[in-house]
């Protein structure tokens, strides 16, 4: 079981938090185009190997944030809060 | 007692005697037996039959690697199959029966299944009754009783069983030398430190073997350690207890058999326990399992791992024959000789399959025994058991042995060389690398905070095995952030000279039709594996499933490597090359019992109560579960049936006033100086403008356009809103608002608090409602003026703050009464006595129901996920300008075109009533196949009209008012015409509601 780190709270069991995919799709604007909008709400990469992901803390401080994580071999990279650059 | 066993030596407790059963017949042990060290002091040789022939078969083994002395433990409710007898601690009382044999394990009619084993190769179930496939079920059934072991209890299990989280700096699986030299060493840097065996003293084959340590008899060095490490308030050891399964982040699943070995669990004490042990550092010191050698007739009570022989007379003082033959193919066995000794037991050879000469330990160990050297075991003789041994010599490298002679005997000490434990290794995603020298697969490449000592890794001599542990044990303490800072002493063993082993992967056939057994549980020859290969089954997983080799409960510990060389040597190929099935949890089986744990039955699941739940069971609710609440359904009075009672409940509502409980609704308190903006985001409608004091109904969407939710939300001050949800999406709400909040639309000031369990609520509602708010409230503050439709008061009732919403569900005049959940008892008791002049009555979910289809208000049943505002007739509810979210694709045009399923309310024609998910035709079907233009989603008897009605998506529906069609159930055969008419079926311009 993953030991999902939480940047306040620490690391804590993966049964703790809500996995929610790729934190790197952005939503658009009303005004871009359709097919922007269906890539946003449908669409998402399956990478094999690193991958930014929205993990939330349901069973604790109710944060969501990102973490860096390898989808092959498991290891947690890092986590950070969801500021937005 | 027993014929087997000696008077004298063992570590049993030969004070205390034991009686147990097996197959209806009384028979005794000691303290300290276990069933099958204490069937094999009584001479108890056929134990029970094999898989697919129903050969008799007997104890193999010793522990968990035993693949065929399996019995049916225990009776009634507590019996359980497929138990290891090796693995059972003997217990007064214990009743054991021989499964998977009819009428008795001596004489078995399934056994005409070995006559014509000829006809039963690999493959034969699947060939022979494949065609015609559709028999393939009928088939199945007689051949799954014919194979297969025991079965299951019938009653529900009386036990119970736990669950337990465990951390701890250190976790070192197997208590033998070296993860016993391991814990030492890493207890003394500090760290906690927790060690793990599956047998109840631990020790690994220190207890079974005369070994030296510290120049001492090892079970001296065995006691002193244990009784060290117990004094060590750092240490935690746990006996009986299994680590089952490696997971991430070196998490380790255990299974400790906490009562397992008392005749049934005391008072209140779990049978078993899971523990799920997260470790900053894990030491496998899990051990090795020595082999068996495919000969003919290998499979016969009497045939016995050399290893285990040696630990039933130097552990139990009983001798597993009376005249032992060794063969072997490595220097381990000759170990047993001295063993078989001491038992008084006679050893006719050594029979060892290399050429060349033995090591120094083992000559010595051999003593005036016979060695037969470059010889083989080519068959046993004997019906039920061995009776004798047909030897043969190796002439030369491919050729077959040449018969040389018979010996009598009537029991075969057979070592194959050893196996290492790497499941644990190997769930952890660690490669293995093939070692010639052992022939055997040993843990590979480094895995971050994973270490593997002795045998576990390969390493066979006992100097060896102390030292790799201790090192293990010093380098987790360090790598867990401990300084060892006394030096640690090394437990020493004498270093032996040990010649090396010559893999023997089965002995060649020469003609003979004798079975070569490799798996004996699944009854797997070496002919199966040549047959699976000539078939083209050339990969170990195709092997697998083809032949069922090692897929036992026993999952192949004695045998997989055999059967891998065996295709290796078919393929012309190196093992390595072949290569291993993948290990997968659990190491050992694990009952569905202990893996259940505490959340079974009611405790599957949550059960949640509104704040009055104890106010509805004194009056005689009839309680309903919805999701995971329980919610009064109606509260029938004396001589009143179901529907009377929901029916009576509905008119009251509609004629008088009554109340009902609504505290499951989800509520969440949205403050922050951005609340309105950020509702206005969340919901189609506009929010900024609501007044203070002031309620809104409110529809939200998901992102990709379709209905998420509803409720009404009112505005308690500037920058505080109090929201509510409907039941069953008060969490997923939440969550969806806490997604956009936090991660889209961080810019924005606002918090979101979840209070649905500190706030009650209650629906007020009826003619008279009112009246009776009047009497709790004041006339005033309950007046029209003050309180008009869709507002909102703070008041009290009988001294505690409330809120007053004037909102209905119903479609009567109606408010609802939020409050602390700690009062809601006080308030509702307080509103029911004021409300007794205006005759106040309670209802329940059904009425709810009734009611709320009559005013044609969409509950989870409408908001199907399919539909959108626009379906449900809330189009006009959408801003236009603005973004929130579900609007950009709510535009999408599936969404917005012609022809969707649109909101309606039916009417039953005939008295029918209307069957709830019944398909909408235009027409009867007469039969044929018809098209379907909707769905029914709510269907009730309406007491308001008189009729059978219902709420429909129907395709078009608000264009065909008036029109009929027909409600079709092809589940129960009927299609009930019905009119398609307006939604709301009473009050439609809300005049109830407003006045």
């Amino acid at each position: 079981m993953l030991l999902i780190p939480c940047p306040w709270c620490g690391k804590r069991a993966q049964t703790e938090f809500t996995y929610r995919g790729d934190a790197t799709v952005e939503r658009p604007d009303l005004a871009d185009s359709d097919a922007q909008w269906y890539d946003y709400v449908y669409t998402r990469d399956n990478p094999r190997g690193e991958h930014t992901e929205w993990w939330h803390h349901t069973g604790g401080c109710r944060k969501w944030f990102k973490v860096r994580r390898n989808t092959w071999t498991h290891e947690v990279i890092s986590s950070e809060p969801p500021v937005r650059d | 007692m027993g014929a087997f066993r000696n008077s004298s030596g063992g570590t049993l407790d030969r004070t205390q005697r034991i009686r147990f059963r097996f197959d209806g017949k009384q028979y005794s042990g000691f303290q300290g037996d276990t069933l099958a060290s204490a069937l094999l002091a009584n001479g108890v040789r056929v134990v029970g039959r094999s898989f697919k022939y129903h050969r008799p078969r007997g104890v193999f083994g010793m522990g968990v690697e035993e693949p065929s002395a399996m019995v049916r433990l225990r009776t009634g409710a507590r019996a359980e199959p497929n138990v290891r007898v090796t693995e059972v601690e003997l217990f007064d009382g214990l009743e054991a029966h021989s499964q998977h044999c009819w009428p008795s394990v001596n004489f078995d009619l399934g056994a005409i299944a070995n006559v014509m084993s000829p006809l039963l190769p690999a493959g034969f179930y699947y060939k022979t009754f494949m065609w015609p496939a559709t028999k393939w079920m009928f088939y199945e059934h007689f051949i799954r009783k014919a194979a297969g072991f025991g079965s299951s209890a019938t009653e529900p299990d009386p036990d119970n069983y736990s669950r337990s989280y465990e951390f701890c700096d250190v976790l070192i699986v197997g208590a033998g030398p070296a993860g016993l030299s391991a814990a030492l060493s890493a207890a003394s840097s500090g760290a906690k430190v927790m060690l793990v065996d599956e047998t109840p003293d631990g020790g690994g084959r220190l207890r079974f073997d005369d070994e030296v340590i510290n120049d001492q008899p090892a079970d001296k060095w065995l006691n002193e350690t244990l009784h060290e490490l117990s004094k060590m308030p750092n240490f935690d050891l746990r006996f009986r207890t299994t680590a089952f399964g490696y997971y991430d982040e070196n998490m380790v699943a255990a299974l400790e058999r906490v009562s397992d070995h008392l005749p049934e669990p005391e008072p209140g004490q779990v049978r078993q326990r899971v523990l799920q042990i997260r470790a900053k550092q894990v030491v496998l010191a899990s051990g090795s399992i020595e082999r068996s050698i495919p000969f003919g007739y290998n499979d016969k009570p009497g045939v016995m791992l050399a290893s285990a022989v040696r630990g039933y007379a130097l552990k139990y003082a009983v001798a597993c024959g009376r005249r032992a033959v060794v063969f072997t193919n490595n220097d381990s066995a000759y170990a047993t000789v001295a063993a078989l000794h001491a038992v008084g037991a006679q050893v006719v050879a050594v029979v060892d399959s290399r050429t060349q000469s033995p090591g120094k330990r083992a000559l010595e160990q051999l003593g005036d025994v016979k060695l037969i050297q470059g010889s083989v075991v080519m068959k046993t003789k004997g019906l039920r058991s061995v009776q004798a041994v047909e030897i043969g010599q190796i002439t030369g490298e491919g050729d077959s042995p040449q018969k040389s002679h018979t010996i009598r005997c009537d029991l075969v000490c057979v070592s194959g060389g050893w196996t290492p434990t790497v499941h644990l290794f190997s769930h952890a995603q660690g490669k293995l690398n093939f070692d010639d020298s052992i022939g055997a697969f040993v843990p590979g490449a480094d895995i971050p905070a994973l270490h593997v000592a002795g045998s576990a890794n390969g390493e066979f001599s006992l100097a060896a095995c102390l030292r790799q542990g201790s090192d293990a044990g010093i380098e987790s303490a360090k790598q867990a952030g401990y300084e060892i800072t006394e030096s640690v002493s090394i437990p020493t063993a004498p270093e032996e000279s040990v010649s090396d082993m010559e893999p023997l992967w089965g002995v060649p056939r020469m003609g003979s039709r004798a079975k070569r057994f490799v798996d004996i549980q699944n009854d797997v020859t070496i002919d199966d594996i040549e047959l699976a290969h000539t078939e083209g089954f050339v990969s170990v997983e195709h092997l697998k499933r083809y032949t069922t080799l090692g897929m036992g409960t026993d999952q192949g510990r004695t045998s997989n490597i055999n059967g891998l060389a065996n295709l290796a040597r078919l393929r012309e190929a190196k093992v390595p090359e072949v290569g291993h099935t993948t290990f997968r949890p659990p190491y050992t089986p694990v009952s569905l019992g202990a893996l259940a744990g505490i959340d079974f039955g009611e405790h599957l699941s949550p059960v949640r109560r509104t704040p009055l739940h104890q106010w509805h069971e004194r009056n005689h609710a009839h309680l309903q579960n919805s999701g995971a609440w329980k919610r009064p359904a109606y509260y029938p009075q004396t001589g009143e049936n179901v529907q009377d009672a929901i029916l009576r409940e509905t008119r009251h509502v509609r004629e008088k006033v009554g109340i009902t409980d609504v505290s499951s609704l989800g509520k969440i308190d949205v403050q922050g100086r951005d609340a309105a903006e950020f509702l206005e985001r969340i919901y189609i409608n506009r929010w900024k403008s609501l007044q203070i004091g002031r309620c809104r109904y409110g529809l939200m969407l998901r992102e990709d356009g379709f209905v998420f939710d509803d409720g009404t939300s009112t505005r308690l001050s500037e920058n505080e809103f109090y929201m509510t949800t409907t039941t069953a999406n008060a969490g997923p709400v939440l969550e969806h608002m806490e997604i956009y909040a936090q991660t889209v639309w961080p810019d924005l000031h606002v918090h979101l608090t979840s209070i649905s369990d500190q706030w009650a609520g209650m629906a007020l509602a009826g003619p008279f409602s009112r009246n009776v708010l009047s009497s709790v409230i004041g006339e005033q503050a309950a007046s029209n003026e003050n309180l008009p439709y869709m507002g909102v008061i703070k008041a009290r009732i009988a001294d505690v703050s409330v809120l007053v919403f004037r909102v209905s569900f119903s479609g009567e005049l109606g408010y609802e009464i939020h409050m602390p959940s700690r009062q809601a008892e006080l308030v509702w008791e307080t509103i029911l006595a004021a409300g007794q002049e205006w005759e106040i009555a309670p209802y329940g979910l059904e009425a709810m129901t009734i009611l709320r289809i009559e005013k044609g208000h969409v509950v989870a049943a409408e908001l199907d996920g399919r539909t959108t505002a626009a379906d449900l007739g809330f189009g006009r509810m959408m801003k236009p300008d603005g973004d929130y979210v579900g609007k950009r694709l709510a535009e999408r045009s599936a969404l917005t075109a012609n022809g969707r399923k649109q909101l309606v309310g039916i009417k039953s024609i005939d008295s029918s009533p209307i069957p709830r998910g019944a398909q909408i035709i235009a027409e009867p079907s007469k039969g044929k196949p018809a098209q379907t233009v909707g769905q029914v989603t709510s269907a009730c008897f309406s007491p308001h009209i008189n009729r059978e009605i219902g709420l429909a998506l129907i395709k078009e529906g608000r264009l065909i008012y008036g029109k009929t069609m027909y409600a079709a159930s092809p589940l129960t055969g009927r299609e009930i015409p019905v009119e398609v008419v307006h939604h709301i079926f009473i009050d439609p311009e809300g005049e109830r509601v407003r006045g």
